[in-house]
């Protein structure tokens, strides 16, 4: 969950009163936890852990408007987009070259700001914010802001080839070509996370204004010509999108926040999208909308019994002004452009849930019956963990990701023959792949634990996993039991041993026609002539002999040692 | 030796008390095997008292020996002086010890040297005869006379390496309660012949040494963190759960997210945070029609949901990889039973393994286990969902829990569920839970009145909390402190001073079993 940093002394300064502690108490109910934070220096600091989906509380101009409406200090405000008073749209152009690699823009103006320097770096780190969150690391959306008295629309969007863009960037002092600036930024700590979005296209998005002046070029940096000061009294934002929803809620999000500032507060100049089909949209859209609940319903789902009024105030509080109609019975709410989060019914009980305080709802059992029952695998795995722990040995827990060499070269296999499932993303060697068995694990184990003294008697029964065109994703799990003994000899008879012994307890005899047997068989990770398959119902499951020194050496060890490795899937 | 102990108390019968070490002298025994014969007849009860006592006395070095046997350095200095003298150098050679002996025979004023005398210095003798008074002293000492010998002398003596004081260790005994002469040797322990015979009744038995440890019982040993994952089992059975079958660590990105409404282009669909898998990279074999209404309400909303509003691209949905939660066996779960005839409630639960592509550190690991519960009824409510915890967890040993509002993708309402602790006094996050969204419900096919809660947490974190571990690569993994899990206790979860008092971190993002991004 995104944290958003608040100086003190501003929330109470915004907020018009000292912060006693049930204002403490409000950001906690209101948006999660409000933890002091450490106090570096003489300010205080509050970070405010705020859900991920709520972007209207990003910023201290935000959070104190849900703290004052929660606390029925002023109404919810309504939103509103208005034409110019001069009559023209600020007009910007999308052309066809953007399809390929930024295909939406939408644009809004803020007229008659007036910026403190806190307001102006709370807009500064909001927008940071929604970059890092809602516009997924400025791969969906891009934000430029800009003065717009220094510049003229209408404005251009195009893509053009890197080396035909060329202007100085925000806080440069020189022109730069693209090609240039997609090096320079290559060493810059928070640029060089967005080159990847554009840097092998063939074409860089850029918006110009009328007069070939270079706004930005997103995601990556704006141009300095255009940049935002304490002194900008209008404020032209664009947002250059892959995904247009988002792009359209993030413009929604800045303007509603920050038109606070604005001489009409809450009012947003709107600007006209010239799309490259010809067709038009205006923005911002603003969009206020409208729901209508079951008060039944609503205590139905929550667990409460309130009535529709009541219902209706703790929405109100919310931020999701609201009414009751038809006697009582319904609730109408009014869904802001700042609660873009809201996109069902249930979005909107759990804020009347959180209104009412989770803590305050009535624990209840819900009455059904059901029978209980084990997943029959997991039983049977338990019952022969015990009964292999019984007989002496020790149960490892290993990982079911290893790399290539531990299934492979270590025990002497060749990868290409392994039904392995490969990870495409490891971030490391041991993640490679998927194990196909458990003797690696238990080798590691025994490598790590040198200091233990002998003999060392392991045991696993864990899933390995096996590529299996049966399956839909092409992959099935197969539980197997591992043991292995180590010691100053291979105890070949300990584990044969603990073979009969585990078929015993599966009720299974020795037999070839209706039992287990096992037969000689040659397999690379054995020492030859020491090997043999476990066959059972005339079906091999698997294999137990003495490993072969070479295996023992590649995981690190010395001693001599016997396995068993069988797949259980048969037993049940 | 018995023999020895014996005549040790023959000795004692007529005294009162007795030194060992005038025992050693009187035996003429090694007085250490006089002490050896004295601890055996200790161990006996009271047979005798023993009284460790120790005594101060001047002993004679090797070269203290040497000098009463030869007379001092400085005497053989000065009779090797012919009555012409001898040069310094030709003294020097001819005598052992001549150094010290020269020194000392001219501080005693027994020799003068001339030291401009021709053919270099030149020593003579300054008395006509000497009394050799440190080989005299050193007599007295050995006989013992000591009393004609100052301290200041054995002082001197001491530091010219010719005396040392030594510290004698004897015992002082003296008869026991149960005195006798006769020893009877103890037996060590009962044997089938004396049960036989009976003689078990008559013989004294050697007493046990109750404070040293019993010999080590062979034994096989469970791992820690499945005896609590075993416990946890047990929880959900009680509690009407039946177990899901988890054995699925591949899964595609359509049942792991899609399915769960969790949109595609989601942080947690990142590279960075799940493991995609190459090969087999896609799965080819998805239900269709089913796809198709996941599709329609992640792009287009319906089941009265706006949707995301998104282009969704199967392909997408096809990508195989390492589930991040079982949250995706749930999915696959509740499909199953939106499909069967008729609705009936149900009760799930799983504990397996699921997967991060995260960076590892002394907390998180790329794979862990979570423990999920799911119900699915008619009508549940909100209330219900925290009278299940609250039951949950009370089964755990932790009884005051609280909630707080969340964000999760595919749940709304969502409720992170925080523990008091005690020691802390502090609530700690311990999980997550909430209700499935209907975007998530209804495409299955599941009745519109039905409603599915679910939590999550991680099994890790409480089995480190509860054991005490801090490196949770000494818990899981081939890295594995295999000595921890011979010495592990059984898993007793509601034990006083087990895991309520225990959650003293702040919660990782393990704990986020159902949620986590």
């Amino acid at each position: 969950m995104p944290i958003v940093s608040i100086y003190r002394d501003h929330l109470v300064e915004a907020l018009g009163q000292s912060l006693i502690t049930s204002e403490k108490d409000m950001i906690m109910r209101e948006t999660g936890s409000g933890e002091r934070a450490k106090e570096a220096s003489e300010a205080v600091i509050y970070k405010v852990e705020v859900p991920a989906n709520r972007y209207d509380l990003l910023c201290l101009e935000g959070l104190v408007r849900g703290l004052q409406v929660f606390k029925e200090q002023i109404p919810s405000p309504r939103y509103k987009r208005v034409p110019p008073a001069s009559g023209e749209m600020q007009k910007l152009y999308i052309k066809p070259s953007t399809q390929e690699v930024r295909p939406h823009c939408v644009a809004a103006v803020l007229r008659n700001i007036t910026f403190t320097s806190e307001s102006y770096n709370s807009f500064i780190d909001l927008q940071d914010k929604l970059h890092q969150n809602l516009c997924r690391k400025r791969a969906l959306v891009a934000i430029g802001t800009h003065d717009l008295d220094t510049i003229k629309g209408p404005f251009i969007y195009e893509a053009k080839p890197p080396a035909d863009i060329k202007f100085r960037p925000l806080n440069q002092t020189k022109e730069y070509n693209a090609v240039e600036l997609m090096d320079l930024y290559s060493v810059d700590s928070h640029l060089r996370h967005y080159l990847p979005i554009i840097r092998d296209k063939p074409v860089y998005p850029v918006i110009y204004d009328s007069c070939g002046v270079l706004l930005s070029m997103p995601p990556i940096i704006n141009g300095d010509h255009s940049k935002i000061t304490l002194d900008t009294r209008n404020v032209f934002i664009e947002c250059t999108a892959t995904d247009l929803t988002k792009a359209k809620i993030v413009l929604d999000v800045l303007v509603t926040m920050f038109s606070q500032y604005c001489a009409e507060p809450f009012t947003v100049e709107q600007a006209e999208v010239i799309q490259c089909d010809g067709s038009s949209a205006i923005y911002p859209e603003l969009k206020h909308w409208e729901a209508v609940l079951k008060v039944d319903e609503v205590n139905k789902k929550v667990g409460i019994r309130e009535s529709g009024e009541t219902i209706a105030t703790l929405l109100t509080k919310m931020c999701l002004k609201s009414e009751v109609i038809e006697d009582g019975s319904k609730v109408k709410i009014d869904i802001p452009p700042t609660r873009a989060d809201v996109i069902h019914a249930c979005d909107i009980i759990e804020d009347v849930a959180i209104a009412y305080g989770y803590n305050n709802i009535k624990k209840t059992i819900p009455n059904s019956g059901t029978i209980a029952a084990e997943f029959s695998l997991n039983k049977l795995t338990d019952l022969l963990r015990q009964e292999v722990a019984m007989v002496g040995f020790t149960e490892a827990l290993t990982f079911s990701l290893c790399s290539q060499d531990d299934i492979s070269v270590k025990l002497r296999k060749d990868i290409k023959s392994a039904p392995a499932v490969h990870i495409s993303n490891p971030k490391t060697l041991e993640f490679q792949v998927a194990r196909t068995t458990l003797l690696a694990g238990i080798m590691k184990t025994i490598a790590s634990n040198k200091n233990m003294p002998l003999p060392m008697k392991l045991f696993e029964i864990s899933d390995v996993i096996l590529k299996d065109n049966n399956y839909d994703v092409g992959v099935r799990n197969e539980r197997r039991l591992c043991a292995v003994h180590y010691n100053k000899n291979p105890g070949f008879e300990v584990i044969h041993g603990l073979l009969d012994r585990i078929m015993q307890l599966l009720a299974v005899p020795f037999s070839r026609e209706c039992g287990y047997h096992i037969r000689s068989c040659e397999d690379a990770t054995y020492f030859p002539g020491r090997c043999a398959e476990i066959v059972y119902k005339g079906e091999v499951i698997g294999r137990l002999g003495v490993l072969h020194p070479d295996v023992i050496v590649k995981f690190d060890l010395s001693l001599p040692c016997a396995a068993l490795e069988i797949n259980i899937h048969p037993f049940l | 030796m018995a023999d020895l102990a014996e005549t040790i108390l023959c000795n004692l019968a007529s005294a009162d008390a007795i030194d060992s070490l005038d025992l050693a002298k009187q035996l003429n025994e090694e007085h250490q095997k006089i002490v050896g014969a004295i601890k055996s007849l200790q161990s006996l009860g009271e047979v005798i008292q023993c009284e460790q006592v120790a005594s101060k006395r001047w002993e004679l070095t090797d070269e203290g020996r040497q000098v009463l046997k030869n007379g001092s350095h400085e005497a053989h200095v000065f009779n090797a002086i012919p009555t012409e003298g001898i040069t310094q150098a030709e003294l020097m050679k001819i005598v052992p010890n001549a150094k010290v002996g020269f020194s000392k025979a001219m501080s005693a004023g027994w020799i003068q040297i001339d030291k401009k005398a021709a053919g270099g210095p030149k020593v003579t003798r300054k008395v006509d005869s000497i009394e050799d008074k440190v080989k005299l002293l050193l007599g007295q000492i050995q006989d013992l006379s000591v009393n004609d010998v100052t301290e200041k002398d054995k002082l001197e003596f001491k530091k010219r390496k010719m005396l040392q004081e030594v510290i004698l260790k004897s015992y002082l005994l003296k008869k026991g309660a149960e005195f006798s002469t006769s020893v009877e040797k103890p037996e060590t322990d009962l044997t089938p012949e004396m049960i036989t015979s009976g003689s078990w009744c008559t013989k004294k038995f050697k007493p046990y040494n109750f404070d040293a440890l019993g010999v080590t019982p062979p034994s096989g040993h469970l791992h820690p963190l499945l005896k609590v994952r075993t416990q946890f089992r047990n929880i959900f059975l009680e509690m009407g759960f039946t177990e899901m079958p988890t054995n699925n660590y591949v899964e595609s990105s359509f049942w792991n997210f899609d399915a769960l409404f969790q949109p595609q282009q989601h942080p947690a669909r990142d590279a960075h945070d799940t493991f995609f898998v190459s090969d087999p990279a896609l799965t080819e074999n998805l239900p269709m029609d089913y796809l198709e209404r996941v599709k329609k309400v992640h792009s287009e909303g319906g089941y009265g949901s706006q949707g995301y509003k998104y282009d969704w691209k199967i392909e997408e949905a096809k990508k195989n990889l390492l589930r991040t939660h079982t949250t995706a066996v749930s999915a696959r779960m509740l499909y199953k039973l939106a499909q069967e005839k008729e609705f009936r409630p149900v009760r799930l639960f799983s504990i397996d393994r699921v997967y991060r592509n995260e960076s590892l550190d002394a907390t998180h690991l790329a794979e862990f286990h979570q423990i999920e519960g799911v119900v699915a009824d008619y009508n549940l409510t909100l209330g219900d969902l925290m009278g299940i915890l609250g039951e949950f967890f009370k089964k755990l040993g932790i009884k005051k829990i609280r909630f707080k509002p969340a964000y999760n993708p595919y749940t709304e309402p969502s409720m992170e569920i925080f523990s008091y602790h005690d020691g802390l006094k502090k609530w700690v996050e311990i999980g997550n839970s909430g209700i499935f969204r209907p975007e998530m419900l209804l495409p299955m096919g599941l009745p519109e009145d039905v409603v599915v809660i679910a939590w999550g947490l991680s099994l890790e974190r409480p089995t480190m909390i509860m054991y005490g571990i801090d490196n949770i690569r000494e818990l899981v993994g081939h890295k594995v402190n295999l000595q921890m899990v011979q010495d592990n206790p059984i898993c007793r979860l509601t034990r006083p001073a087990t895991l309520e008092s225990c959650y003293v971190e702040e919660p990782s993002s393990h704990w986020h079993g159902h949620i986590a991004h």
